[in-house]
């Protein structure tokens, strides 16, 4: 028989998440690569939908489980599913987009099949028959090499280091459905509500991002409103301002606004948008950073960037180094001008 | 409430990590400080334990270096500590280290909530606090951001997680494992008497056999470490007589580029 290469599709709601289908297609090139079948699992209430994609992002089979204690994640569910699915076909490796739900998952499939668990990796290779990984630590300030002992092997990939295969919708394949016999009643978790934030661009999935450091604030032409007096409530509303600046060019962009750490903690924007080594680690293909030094925490979450812009007063910033293009200037008179070029060039 | 923290040394943030010739990994005379999201962790168990009382016992597992971390974690405000340390863990993995955490708990005994941070940034995995939830067979709930209500001896709690589409809301059954986010709040700084009464505490170390467990097995083994590539890139600097005339030059490189 040959070897089932898994790969789990994240999904929030019934909807799969784009790092899923990255999965998939790091899948089938393991499966090549093996000799064996590219297999998505699919885990959740009222799938088909998700089948037929996972199908089309070019998965050879699907293992659903589709059962009602599954229609809002919890990991211990989803566990006990995926280890009876694990239990009747043997996979030899199942790999995880490295979201929220796939980290998790993964770490516990690992304790709950005694199995090895990668975490984070950006490249894997097969060298003699076998997988080997490779994944940032330090927040990649380092790189190490990573291999993993036994069946199954457990890896999860980082969002956007593989890339998404081209959807065929007229794909098909075979569909195993398995009885996880999951009892609602027994699982000590359930979920009371959601919260969810409308709009924007997911940092992490994000192919353009545009940043803001501290710079953002040092506007002296700008007057902040009268009811205003604390010296640090008047920053805070000069950092907004500079955000508004950063968002308009975002959306001209069709991009997710980061900050550095330094904005976050002079409360210029909520920490959901901060990237570095204590916020979120990045990689998109185009990474503008507006006032933003550039120190080592903030380096380690987006240097992996494909294209780095930088802007920033300070000719000797360490951003310049990583940087293909850069702007010595004040981002409130070039920001605001790129916009305008960007607006004019991409006819919006 | 009987409540443990788990807690890490790591290099401070602001470290250049690097490999040196003979393959070690270096950071110079940075730090070694409590893992910067384990303080969010220990901070979310003070708070619990000074809600509905009881005590914080901080856990790390390492050898005597450990002590800087579990040293800031008494300074804020944890009761007692305990540090894990045995030759025969000098090779571990997140798996492994899970069950030695596991036994650690079982052995402490009639504990309600484990804490975690969300992950620790010099391995950068965090896969230990959901395997530790596993191996105890306890619910887990990841990335706290907020607790709405916990109730001690009804053995139930509401809290708020961090995931990409916003927050979910989870209820669960104690005893529980829960791994605290950034978006918790601001970890408090240990006092001038915290530090004190911490400079002074005797950390009892518990070996393998204290726990009454064998070295788990290693499943994953780094097999190299490296300094990434360097990026070979040579800043261009655009420049122009107005903001305009350069933001139109950097447009049209950015195009260029075919990023967009």
């Amino acid at each position: 028989m040959s070897k089932q290469i898994w790969a789990y599709i994240d999904h929030f709601k019934g909807e799969a998440l784009t790092p899923s289908w990255e999965a998939v297609g790091a899948a089938r090139m393991l499966a090549e690569k093996l000799g064996g079948e590219a297999t998505a699992v699919v885990l959740g209430n009222g799938m088909d939908a998700v089948v037929q994609q996972a199908f089309a992002y070019g998965a050879e089979k699907v293992v659903l489980v589709d059962d009602p204690a599954l229609a809002d994640y919890r990991p211990e569910p989803y566990t006990d599913a995926l280890v009876k699915a694990a239990g009747e076909s043997a996979p030899a490796v199942i790999l995880f987009p490295t979201t929220t739900r796939g980290r998790e998952l993964a770490a516990m499939a690992g304790a709950a099949l005694d199995a090895g668990v990668i975490a984070d990796i950006i490249e894997m290779d097969v060298v003699d028959g076998q997988i080997v990984t490779t994944r940032p630590v330090y927040a990649g300030k380092l790189l190490a090499k990573a291999v993993a002992e036994g069946e199954p092997q457990i890896i999860t990939l980082r969002v956007r280091a593989f890339a998404k295969p081209e959807p065929d919708a007229s794909r098909s394949g075979e569909v195993v459905k398995v009885d996880a016999g999951l009892d609602e009643s027994a699982v000590a978790t359930k979920v009371v509500e959601y919260a969810t934030t409308e709009g924007g661009v997911s940092l992490t999935e994000a192919a353009i991002i545009v940043s803001g450091g501290r710079g953002v604030s040092n506007n002296p032409d700008l007057t902040p409103p009268p009811d205003i007096t604390d010296e640090n409530e008047i920053e805070i509303w000069r950092g907004k301002q500079g955000f508004k600046l950063i968002g308009e060019l975002a959306e001209t962009l069709g991009a997710a606004v980061g900050a550095s750490r330094a904005a976050v903690d002079a409360g210029y924007i909520p920490y959901d948008h901060q990237v570095g080594q204590t916020g979120k680690v990045v990689s998109p293909d185009l990474y503008i950073a507006c006032g933003i030094s550039g120190a080592i925490q903030h380096q380690a979450g987006m240097r992996n960037s494909k294209i780095i812009v930088a802007i920033n007063t300070d000719p000797e910033a360490p951003i310049f180094k990583l940087a293909r293009y850069g702007v010595v200037g004040d981002l409130w008179k070039i920001v605001p001008a790129l916009n305008e070029a960007f607006k004019k060039k991409l006819g919006k | 409430m009987k409540i443990v923290v788990f807690v890490k040394v790591t290099p401070d943030t602001a470290a250049t990590v690097k490999v040196d010739d003979s393959g070690n990994v270096t950071w110079g005379d940075a730090p070694l400080v409590l893992n910067p999201w384990d303080e969010y962790a220990v901070e979310a168990a003070l708070q619990t334990k000074e809600a509905h009382g009881g005590s914080v016992t901080v856990v790390s597992m390492g050898d005597e270096s450990a002590l800087e971390a579990i040293r800031r974690a008494l300074a804020m405000g944890c009761n007692d500590a305990i540090r894990i340390d045995d030759p025969a863990l000098a090779e571990d993995d997140t798996l492994s280290t899970a069950k030695v955490l596991a036994a650690a708990v079982q052995k402490i005994g009639d504990v309600d909530m484990v804490f975690f941070g969300r992950q620790a940034i010099d391995g950068d995995t965090g896969l230990t606090p959901a395997q530790t939830a596993r191996l105890l067979g306890w619910p887990y709930v990841g990335l706290v951001a907020a607790f709405r209500e916990l109730d001690a001896d009804g053995g139930t709690f509401t809290a708020e997680r961090a995931i990409e589409e916003g927050r979910q809301v989870v209820a669960s059954k104690l005893p529980a494992v829960v791994s605290v986010a950034k978006d918790y709040g601001e970890p408090r700084y240990p006092s001038f008497m915290g530090i004190r009464k911490a400079a002074r505490a005797k950390v009892p170390v518990w070996s393998l056999a204290d726990l009454g467990i064998e070295a788990p097995a290693v499943k994953v083994r780094l097999t190299q470490l490296m300094n990434p590539p360097k990026r070979e890139v040579q800043c261009e600097f655009i420049e122009g007589e107005t903001p305009e005339e350069i933001a139109e030059k950097l447009a049209d490189k950015i195009l260029a580029e075919k990023v967009l």
